[in-house]
């Protein structure tokens, strides 16, 4: 089996699985989204602040940030496998990345947070 | 190698088939998503934040440049989704000949650009 440093899991397999579970967390939080707006108006604050003034909706969130973070993680690396062929720049475009989402994953709880 | 090998460099001659067109347009998108992720995490931001920060929205949505930015980063994301359940379901082995895996294309296509449009029209 060949493993990768870089990869989410080191493993093909289990960043192929985890790609696709967060990809079902995710669309199940668009649905509740959705849902949600079908029945408050999207234009008004009110509506945002409501919804994202429950702890429950601050959990999922996070949850669902921490699994955009995996997921974006998992295609990004695949793209820059595929694209990018000198192995410095890969590796520095990935931590750059790397960085990037762990720095939204804090700001997302920050806005969470201070609602 | 052989000397004499087949080649075409004719660029009016080749065709992307539709499957190759709905996957490279998943990756597209799926690149489009994650390099407005600051954009969308913003703007959760300011309709969390208080009223001052609220109207500053709002008045970025009041222009069409800015709305049409909106519309096409929804837009990614309906045909990343789309995209990607046609993929789960191909996990599952649904589509995934030659025959169904373009039937497949095709619908995810139609079925993407259908939501686009009505998101358009639910947008002006």
């Amino acid at each position: 089996m060949v493993s990768n440093v870089t990869s989410y899991s080191g493993n093909g397999l289990r960043d192929w699985l985890a790609q696709r579970l967060s990809a079902v967390v995710m669309v199940a939080y668009v649905v509740l989204l959705a849902v949600y707006f079908a029945m408050h108006p999207v234009a008004e604050q009110t509506s945002w602040q409501q919804l994202f003034g429950h702890v429950w909706m601050k959990i999922i969130t996070v949850i669902v940030l921490l699994n955009l973070v995996v997921h974006a993680w998992i295609g990004i690396w695949t793209i820059f496998t595929d694209y990018i062929k000198p192995m410095w720049l890969r590796v520095c475009l990935e931590l750059a990345v790397i960085l990037v989402l762990a720095g939204y994953l804090v700001w997302g709880i920050d806005i969470l947070w201070s609602v | 190698m052989k000397e004499q090998r087949p080649v075409n460099l004719d660029l009016t001659t080749i065709k992307f088939p539709i499957t190759a067109i709905v996957s490279i347009l998943h990756r597209i998108s799926g690149v489009i998503l994650f390099l407005f992720i600051p954009l969308m995490l913003w703007g959760l931001q300011q309709v969390l934040g208080s009223g001052d920060d609220f109207a500053v929205l709002q008045r970025c949505f009041a222009g069409p440049v800015s709305r049409f930015i909106l519309w096409g980063i929804l837009s990614a994301l309906i045909y990343h989704i789309v995209a990607g359940i046609r993929h789960l379901l191909m996990d599952f082995g649904l589509g995934e000949g030659k025959v169904s895996g373009r039937l497949g294309a095709r619908i995810a296509l139609g079925v993407a650009i259908v939501l686009i449009v009505l998101l358009g029209i639910a947008l002006w």
